[in-house]
């Protein structure tokens, strides 16, 4: 599977599953369908991007620190929206995001597939 | 009239050095003793290079050694690989000595080599590029039946170079590498083996049983896969005994276990297969030679995808402690 792909999957992956587990904070669990939801969007946008620089750079570490940046980003924009009672989840929403950035940053540097040179 | 040693040593020195007046080489210092003769490094005056000399011992080309020698050359000619040592050019000096000259290999021989590679994987991937030229001599109908670390020179850039193929032997003809009966000087020399049932060729140490018995019809690739198998030993046993010891892996020793297995049947069947055993192993993945357990397989996994593992954990672990932080 090429970098961009396999950024963009487990992003979306790692998102969703990232989202629904805003059902353990009570305050939000009537929101969740919401939080799922974006928070996908969020985990594929990330994915691509970590995909993208996979594909461009070819270092672990820097995959690594690139998706825990691109994760943070993502995550901060979505955590300075506050909830209909204006609370932020800062903590609940960058960490975890960071860390996920983290995971498909090494998944795509290890395990995808770098494009092949054309054939004539 | 008494004569000195040292004057005695030069003389010797003088006769058995070649007699190069006339030719394009210009002998510059002795490399080497063989049982065949001696490899001296000459100076090329036309090209302005300096190449390794082979020169037979006596100086008669239609003799035994000469006709070796000369079997020598042709087969390597016919192995052009980067880890075999290319040969130059072929012919009889002016005292009748036949010679050939190859590169000159700047660099130490394995056994020398050995102390200054410090890691397991570095041996490895050292025999890996051993087990490459002899895959490509396998291929081309060729065994070596002289593996060992003295015959094995590493470069300064880590180029390795099989050398010394005085004792090898053609197992099949190929229509494409089979050298031009135009060339005259190599025309009387069969590139058959020469050597009989029942004449023992090789090291001991090195050599496979069935080189130890003569049996010179059993002898096959897995002949030279087991003295591949024992180069391994040796580098793994020198490693045990240096200042740093560091203890052998089981699946490392049931590779050098496979490799150096008495029945043929036993070992590997070809080079390649002990090659992709080490690559395996190199690789941290499990091993034809070594069948794993459950748990031990699970725990290879686990080492080898533990960055992820760690990942995975620490966000599991911190997800887990936002939610008892923020639960009512």
């Amino acid at each position: 599977m090429n970098k961009v792909l396999l950024g963009l999957m487990l992003g979306g992956i790692l998102g969703a599953f990232d989202g629904m587990t805003a059902w353990f904070t009570p305050a939000v669990r009537n929101q969740l369908l919401m939080i799922v939801f974006f928070s996908t969007i969020k985990g594929i946008i990330a994915g691509i991007c970590i995909g993208y620089f996979a594909r461009k750079v070819h270092s672990l570490p820097l995959g690594i620190l690139f998706g825990l940046a691109i994760g943070l980003v993502l995550a901060y924009a979505v955590a300075a929206m506050p909830d209909p009672s204006g609370k932020h989840y800062y903590f609940e929403i960058m960490l975890p995001g960071a860390i996920v950035g983290m995971i498909v940053g090494y998944a795509t540097q290890r395990f995808g597939l770098s494009p092949q040179p054309a054939h004539r | 009239m008494k004569v000195s040693d040292s004057a005695i040593a030069r003389l010797r020195a003088a006769v058995e050095s070649p007699d190069l007046e006339g030719s394009r080489y210009h002998l510059l210092d002795k490399l080497g003793q063989g049982g065949m003769g001696g490899v001296y490094r000459v100076e090329d005056s036309i090209l302005g290079r300096q190449v390794a000399m082979k020169v037979v011992a006596v100086p008669d080309s239609t003799s035994s050694l000469a006709d070796r020698l000369l079997r020598e050359a042709q087969i390597i000619a016919r192995l052009e690989h980067p880890g075999i040592v290319p040969v130059h050019d072929v012919g009889t000096l002016p005292d009748g000595r036949v010679f050939y000259t190859m590169k000159l290999v700047q660099g130490k021989r394995l056994d020398a080599h050995a102390a200054e590679l410090g890691t397991i994987p570095e041996r490895l991937r050292l025999v890996q590029k051993v087990c490459d030229a002899v895959g490509f001599a396998h291929a081309r109908g060729v065994l070596h039946r002289d593996l060992k670390p003295q015959n094995v020179m590493v470069g300064p850039f880590g180029e390795v170079l099989v050398m010394d193929w005085g004792l090898s032997k053609i197992i099949r003809e190929q229509e494409a590498t089979r050298p031009s009966d135009s060339s005259p000087i190599l025309s009387f020399v069969s590139i058959q083996d020469g050597t009989s049932h029942g004449s023992v060729l090789g090291t001991p140490g090195y050599m496979s049983p069935e080189q130890e018995r003569g049996d010179n019809t059993a002898i096959d690739e897995r002949s030279d896969v087991f003295s591949l198998g024992a180069i391994l030993q040796f580098l793994a046993r020198d490693l045990a005994h240096s200042a740093n010891p560091v203890a052998r892996p089981r699946a490392l020793t049931a590779i050098i276990k496979k490799a150096t297995a008495v029945q043929p049947s036993n070992r590997y069947q070809d080079v390649a297969d002990l090659s992709s055993d080490l690559s395996a192993y190199l690789d941290g993945l499990p091993v034809q030679a070594y069948p794993e357990g459950v748990f031990v397989g699970i725990w290879r996994w686990v080492v080898r995808n533990r960055v992820w593992l760690l990942m995975v954990l620490a966000y599991l672990i911190m997800r887990t402690l936002l939610i008892l932080w923020r639960s009512p």
